[in-house]
């Protein structure tokens, strides 16, 4: 008891320090921010908070998270539209939405589908954010009591989740976060500064590569190729329709499904790591299994609709859990936002411990804004649902070029060098190849995120229990074996143990048809590699530096054993095996209107411009020969929309006073801002 | 990008201007059409950062036809990275500054080899240093007496964040008092270093004065922790005295003097004290590059006189920056030289130091 009421002054206090009509109207900001990232397939919550996160810098604490907390919490709404007409997942956290709300919108029941989906979404964002007051109350007197080795296994305990993102070839999975974990130990080593696969002679990677570049490459760049490749016509879309209050009605009907459901969002939300790629998927097979009836799943359920979208709401609330009380991102998005917290005010703000203990109010405000996001969002969604449906119908062709307009330049934002646009083609390049081979991106994103807090924690908690274990052994397992941290070892195990059980009926990116031998075999190969080349690099740091290769050794040694253990497989199986899974092989591949590498090519072309004329000269012929060659419209729209993308993107620049990408060009003569 | 969004970009970016007041330093009016460009070494959350975003709108007030002045970041290598770009500048328009700390004097005082920039051939234009106070938990701090006599019979953990960067001052410091202290080595910042101390595995810590002023006086009041001691501030006459933000604690010197085995004079001593200057009383400095004529350097020393000569400049930079002298003109150059007088003696008494009980080699 005496926690809840030591807990009512500072949520009352909360309370009050988010009404007030600046960070209401922030919170308002970010929400219609959030529900335009969503709308558009492809962008998802790391896009839409690398957009904001340059204009965090010095912002107001409450007023910076009113934006991002507005923006991360309705995503999972909007992204229901392209869901819902398109086919086509607004953002990762609604994949599974696609399969019952696509065709019910072909029956034209397009507007009871989202009107149960907009109904569930906020139901689950509720809940999520009931769940994480509560959570707060309960685990704040544990949590401040974690040590290095709590945070460690809490951060290990993120990484075993690996097993359940892997899907059908689980190895893969494995080896796919070993090289997140590789890519992540890129640059200056954390302790004695060692180069880990990098050089002075190549500054660019002694800093290592940041995660709004990779969080882009790999997840945002591959989606919007595959779409720019497809380039549906606008004819198959179909209307709204009505049965705007059957929707509801189905979602009362069915609101136990939709409560367990954002109970299954809240804890996979809950685990480090794992975030929003599977929630969907988990919460989709309860609805299957819960369901006496299964022949409409498919065809058009709405209990397969109600249940991802109770679920991919809650899940934030459950992600916020790690982020607020560790300082251990819960996804992606989840360590951007940590990133940009520490750019608010004067950088007060630290999330984990500090902020449980320094600032509970701001900690609640936090799940005020969340709850009320949640409600803005959806009455904007009901609102404006026929602009918003509007915006599904225009061709990707012509948003395409803005997107990676602003990827650019959002890429661009965190290193202020060319060489950021150059990691971001690579990133990714490699992104859509394991798109192809159905390697687990998830899996990839979590091995990088989390293996700087892994690393760090394993130093400083091996260093002190090996000091307390020279004092005596009572003293070094008081440390180590902790009751909490047994606590969490036992939970590691138990969810391994599942999840590898469960990993079987979970398809994170849907089903991916199996071809010929050759590419994926090349692919494998590149990744060992890139693992050997890891390994005998960071293995060759001399002796007295030995602590920053620990960590990277070990993981190259463990993956490199993964990765030939695949290859055996692939030497002993057939070539229809789930082993050799390619994308290009399948139907999806006689969707695409376009070649992959010459759509690639495109933006290595604007690439390539950039080095040689800078970004901006780049950009403006970009614009006009996309628009005229590969959109094929009018002249007239092709020089109002380049400049419309110019014009936007020059007063970005200007407002958060940033300089464009150089070329060669600019080396050689001084030209005038934007040119120069 | 869309229309919607575009739009709300557009609301964002007016409201943010008028409710935030984050007006962009574009803002101004530039009646000589300048841009000066202030990069700092270091990311947008360090102290260099504060510092630079302080005085920044300062200096663009007090410079003659009110140029815009831009803090850039150029993080990397514990700042030789940005330090290493600043030394291939050249003078050409005046509008390029450069900000050092006590992280980027360090490596260049200890011969690192990936440092490829000399002090010397850059134009100090202002110097302005900071404090650091070391503290124990209130259990340890009973046994503290002023002199870190009793404190010798227990094994202490402090959360080390690099040996040859700033925290060679306590490290030195402790090994002096005679302390057996055991460095968790490689942690991440010294933020990392206060919670280790708040949840009980590190058991001796020290913050500079505007870290600790803010995270843990609050505990010092409710008794968890207990300051020891300061390593003071430089006096008019180059000698150590009492730092002016916490005039109550006594310095290193002082906590030196009454411990039996410490001494005041000698090579340790001289090599604690070479680097602590080096270190903390000028602790960032603001560069011109090489070969900037005279002419712009006064005038640059001329707007920071400006500046700390406002009437409401000690008490604004008491509240951001702390209560310590700022240098400006001639006067950061003699702080600069004072900085970078590491005696022969003292540099190889650290190397020696750091190779023996760290194992760490410049080579």
């Amino acid at each position: 008891m005496q926690v809840f009421i030591e807990a009512i002054p500072a949520l009352i206090e909360a309370w009050g320090l988010i009404l007030s009509p600046a960070v209401l109207s922030y919170l308002l900001l970010g929400v219609v921010m959030g529900l335009a990232i969503g709308v558009f397939p492809g962008l998802g919550g790391i896009a839409g908070l690398s957009l904001i996160l340059p204009f965090m810098f010095g912002l107001d604490p409450l007023i910076g998270l009113a934006l991002m907390i507005g923006m991360v919490a309705v995503v999972p709404t909007s992204d229901t539209f392209a869901s819902v007409l398109m086919g086509i997942p607004g953002s990762s956290a609604s994949q599974a939405t696609v399969l019952d709300g696509f065709p019910l919108a072909k029956h034209g029941q397009a507007a009871r589908a989202l009107s149960a989906a907009f109904a569930s979404s906020l139901f689950g964002g509720l809940v999520g954010a009931a769940f994480l007051t509560f959570f707060i109350l309960i685990a704040r007197p544990i949590v401040l009591e974690f040590k290095s080795p709590e945070l460690l296994m809490v951060s290990i305990f993120g990484l075993s989740m690996v097993g359940i993102l892997a899907g059908r070839v689980a190895l893969k999975g494995f080896v796919a976060a070993g090289a997140g974990m590789l890519v992540a130990s890129i640059g200056e080593g954390p302790f004695n500064g060692e180069l880990r696969m990098s050089s002075y002679d190549y500054p660019y990677f002694v800093d290592g590569l940041k995660l709004v570049i990779v969080g882009l490459g790999i997840f945002a760049i591959p989606e919007i190729i595959t779409l720019l490749r497809k380039d549906q016509a606008i004819a198959d879309r179909p209307v709204l329709g009505a049965g705007w209050l059957t929707g509801v009605r189905d979602w009362w009907q069915n609101k136990w499904l939709s409560m367990r459901c954002a109970i299954i969002g809240v804890v996979v939300g809950v685990i480090p790591g794992l975030g929003g790629s599977v929630v969907d998927w988990i919460a989709y097979g309860h609805a299957v299994q819960s369901t006496k009836e299964k022949k409409d799943f498919g065809a058009g359920e709405i209990r397969g609709v109600i249940g991802p979208e109770s679920s991919n709401n809650a899940k934030e609330g459950g992600g916020l859990v790690p982020t607020l009380l560790f300082g251990i991102p819960g996804s992606g998005s989840m360590a951007i936002f940590i990133g940009a917290l520490a750019l608010l005010g004067s950088g007060e703000l630290e999330v984990g411990q500090t902020m449980l203990k320094n600032n509970l109010n701001y900690t609640y405000a936090i799940v005020w804004m969340l709850g009320l996001a949640n409600v803005f969002g959806t009455v904007l969604c009901i609102a404006l649902s026929g602009t918003i449906a509007k915006l599904t119908n225009i061709r990707f062709a012509l948003i395409a070029p803005f997107i990676f307009m602003i990827i650019a330049f959002a890429a661009f934002q965190s290193g202020q060098d060319l060489m950021d646009l150059v990691a971001l083609f690579a990133m990714g390049l490699i992104g859509i190849l394991m798109r192809r081979f159905d390697w687990s991106r998830p899996a990839f994103l979590i091995g990088f995120v989390l293996a700087n807090p892994v690393e760090n924690y394993t130093n400083n908690a091996t260093q002190i229990a090996g000091i307390r274990f020279n004092r005596g052994l009572e003293a070094g397992f008081e440390y180590i074996a902790s009751p909490i941290n047994i606590t969490l070892v036992v939970i590691t195990v138990i969810s391994v143990v599942v999840g590898l059980r469960q990993a079987q009926n979970i398809r994170a990116e849907g089903k991916v048809a199996s071809g010929g031998k050759r590419a994926p075999l090349m692919f494998l190969l590149a990744m060992i590699g890139f693992i050997v080349y890891a390994l005998i690099d960071t293995a060759s740091i001399p002796g007295y530096a030995f602590v920053d290769a620990i960590f990277p050794v070990f993981v190259a040694s463990v993956s490199l054993v993964a990765a030939l253990v695949l290859l055996v497989q692939m030497m002993l199986k057939p070539e229809t095996d789930d082993v050799f899974a390619d994308r290009e092989a399948g139907d999806e591949a006689k969707e695409m209107r376009f070649g992959l590498w010459r759509t690639l090519a495109w933006f290595a072309g604007l690439l390539l411009a950039t080095s040689l004329f800078g970004f901006m000269i780049a950009l403006t012929g970009f614009l006009l020969l996309f628009f005229h060659l590969r959109a094929c419209v009018n002249p007239f729209r092709t020089i109002t929309l380049s400049a419309l993308g110019i014009l936007f993107i020059m007063f970005m620049a200007w407002l958060l006073n940033r300089d464009f990408p150089q070329g060669l060009l600019q080396t050689m003569t001084t030209l005038p801002w934007p040119l120069g | 990008m869309n229309r919607v969004s575009r739009v709300a970009v557009g609301i964002g970016v007016a409201a943010s201007m008028m409710t935030a007041g984050i007006v962009p330093a574009t803002a101004e009016v530039d009646f000589s059409g300048q841009t000066i460009e202030w990069t700092i070494p270091f990311s947008e959350t360090g102290g260099s950062a504060k510092w630079a975003n302080f005085f920044a709108p300062l200096l663009s007030e007090a410079m003659p036809g009110n140029p815009n002045v831009v803090v850039k970041f150029m993080p990397g290598a514990g700042s030789t990275k940005g330090a290493n770009w600043f030394q291939e500048q050249k003078h050409t328009d005046g509008t390029v500054m450069f900000g050092s700390s006590g992280s980027t004097q360090f490596p260049y005082l200890l011969g690192d080899p990936r440092v490829r920039y000399e002090y010397n051939d850059w134009n100090p234009v202002m110097a302005s240093g900071t404090g650091g106070v070391a503290y124990l938990n209130a259990e340890d701090a009973s046994l503290f007496d002023g002199s870190a006599n009793q404190l010798k019979g227990k094994t202490f953990i402090y959360g080390n964040q690099r040996i040859t960067g700033l925290d060679l001052i306590p490290a030195l410091a402790f090994n002096m008092l005679g302390m057996d202290v055991e460095h968790v080595m490689g942690i991440k910042g010294r933020g990392d270093g206060r919670k280790m101390m708040e949840a009980g595995e590190s058991t001796v810590d020290y913050q500079t004065s505007s870290s600790y002023l803010s995270a843990v006086a609050p505990r010092a009041e409710a008794g968890e922790v207990v300051p020891i001691m300061t390593w003071g501030a430089l006096g008019a006459d180059g000698s150590i005295v009492r730092d002016p933000t916490f005039p109550d604690i006594p310095t290193f010197k002082e906590v030196c003097e009454a411990t039996d085995g410490c001494a005041t004079s000698g090579d340790a001593w001289e090599a604690w004290k070479g680097f602590f200057i080096a270190g903390f009383p000028s602790q960032k400095i603001a560069f011109l590059p090489a070969g900037t004529p005279q002419d712009v350097i006064d005038t640059y020393a001329t707007a920071f006189a400006k500046i700390t000569n406002r009437s409401d400049f000690a008490e604004i930079s008491a509240k951001r920056l702390g209560k310590y002298p700022v240098f400006v003109g001639a006067d950061s150059k003699t702080a600069l030289d004072g900085a970078l007088q590491i005696s022969d003696s003292a540099r190889s008494y650290v190397t020696g130091w750091l190779m023996d009980d760290f194992g760490v080699s410049l080579k």
